[in-house]
């Protein structure tokens, strides 16, 4: 980073600068700034919910571009999400008080025999920026965890992950058993992870496969306002 | 005698190991990188003369989505010359897609998820289940930094490595020959990612069985 930018004040930022810095910060992993920013903007009066929108998913929506695009790698993402993780601390249970509008309600984890959750971390964090309630079960989880979390939580999607070959099949274990139990219509069912692809998630009898969190955001709201569309009025 | 590129040559570069000329009674070996070594020395010990050997670059171990085009290719470059192809792979995380396009290709691959499965042997590897456990062979144990540290940023932003490893209890080394020095680097991987450390010794394991039936036939 340059002297220049080392000496900027973020407080002394209008809010369209402020809110282009942050962009920026977000995209080079600067966690304390965006903390510092983000309760900038509060004391600026805005709303938790603009404050999660326009500089942070915003912010990350270019990560996941440039990471889609190979510009950015795998660590670079970590630390904007980081970043990102900073900022949404202070802002959740703000959003929580006013009410923010929730769009669905997501299920999500990774399958048994895989503890592997950077992918799914993501997701969580950008369908959360994006509006969703998320109930995130962590790693190596078995069938009935799904199904039981689902039937709690009255949720709308079940979102799947998985980075390994070998545990990528259990998906469909998952799926079949809601297929068995006459469950399967009643869930949006969302797949995702690095040895998955498109073909694999049909295969399944997955809604669709995404590739990315981005995706995933862009999908679940698709599948959310057609949702919506067939639901009586 | 052929011999033995450095590593970061076969992890960046890959290499052309043939000594002799293509024909019709030779088999091609299309390996990873990371494999070199190892099936040189079975070529050797087993006096397989008539395998010749090109490896890809190792490093695509970290990009799998681009193993199965980079084989496609190198197999199609040498059919005409090579009516007999086995591609030493196994899946190593392309979902399928490797083994889709092999069996298109009319050519023989690696069974099992991944180098780690076919050296322990696939079945006692799935026997195993260990889910949680981080995993090195000789290659990666002397290239840990070109395929592990410096690829998740560790160098560069060691705060990220509980993102990575947090899940993780253990690394455990499969050691394809009994060399003290690597299992000293191997020994010192662990403790740098913070998990404990196991040393399992495999030899050369499903590597060896399926070359072996390869050389029978």
């Amino acid at each position: 980073m340059s002297d220049e930018e080392d000496d900027i004040i973020l407080s002394e930022l209008s809010d369209d600068e402020l809110v282009d810095q942050m962009m920026d910060d977000l995209y080079d992993g600067l966690k304390d700034e965006i903390m510092e920013a983000v309760n900038i903007l509060l004391e600026r009066s805005w709303e938790p919910y603009d404050i999660l929108t326009r500089p942070l998913v915003g912010g990350m929506t270019i990560v996941g571009n440039d990471f889609r695009d190979g510009i950015l790698f795998v660590p670079e993402v970590l630390l904007a999400a980081n970043a990102m993780k900073g900022g949404m601390s202070i802002l959740k249970p703000l959003l929580v008080e006013t009410g923010a509008p929730t769009i669905g309600k997501m299920v999500i984890g990774t399958v048994k025999g895989d503890i592997h959750d950077i992918g799914k971390n993501l997701v969580a964090m950008m369908m959360e920026g994006a509006g969703f309630e998320i109930v995130d079960l962590g790693i190596n989880n078995a069938v009935e965890g799904y199904l039981e979390a689902l039937d709690k939580e009255k949720a709308d999607i079940l979102g799947m992950s998985a980075l390994l070959t070998t545990t990528m099949p259990y998906m469909k274990v998952v799926i079949d058993t809601l297929k068995e139990q006459g469950k399967r219509d009643d869930y949006i069912v969302l797949v995702g992870g690095a040895p998955l692809n498109e073909e694999f998630g049909r295969a399944i009898g997955a809604d669709a496969y995404c590739r990315d969190a981005a995706v995933a955001v862009e999908t679940a709201k698709s599948f959310m306002a057609r949702k919506h569309n067939r639901a009586p009025s | 005698m052929t011999t033995l590129p450095s590593d970061p040559v076969l992890t960046k570069e890959g290499a052309d190991l043939r000594d002799q000329a293509p024909g019709a009674e030779r088999t091609l070996l299309i390996a990873c990188g990371a494999l070199a070594r190892e099936v040189l020395a079975l070529k050797q010990i087993n006096a397989w003369d008539h395998m010749d050997l090109i490896c890809l670059p190792a490093i695509l171990h970290n990009t799998p989505d681009l193993i199965t085009d980079a084989v496609r290719a190198k197999v199609a470059e040498h059919r005409a010359r090579y009516p007999n192809i086995f591609v030493l792979y196994a899946d190593c995380g392309t979902g399928g897609l490797l083994e889709a396009a092999c069996i298109e290709m009319g050519v023989q691959m690696l069974s099992g998820p991944h180098c780690y499965a076919f050296f322990d042997g696939v079945e006692a590897f799935e026997a195993r289940g260990e889910v949680t456990s981080f995993y090195l062979t000789d290659f990666l144990a002397r290239q840990f930094d070109a395929f592990v540290w410096h690829p998740l940023g560790l160098d560069r932003h060691p705060e990220l490595k509980d993102m990575y490893f947090a899940n993780y209890e253990a690394l455990v080394y499969l050691a394809q020959t009994d060399d003290p020095a690597l299992t000293k680097k191997a020994r010192a991987c662990a403790d740098r990612l913070g998990l404990r450390f196991e040393r399992r010794y495999t030899g050369y394991g499903d590597l060896a069985r399926e070359l072996a039936k390869e050389a029978s036939q």
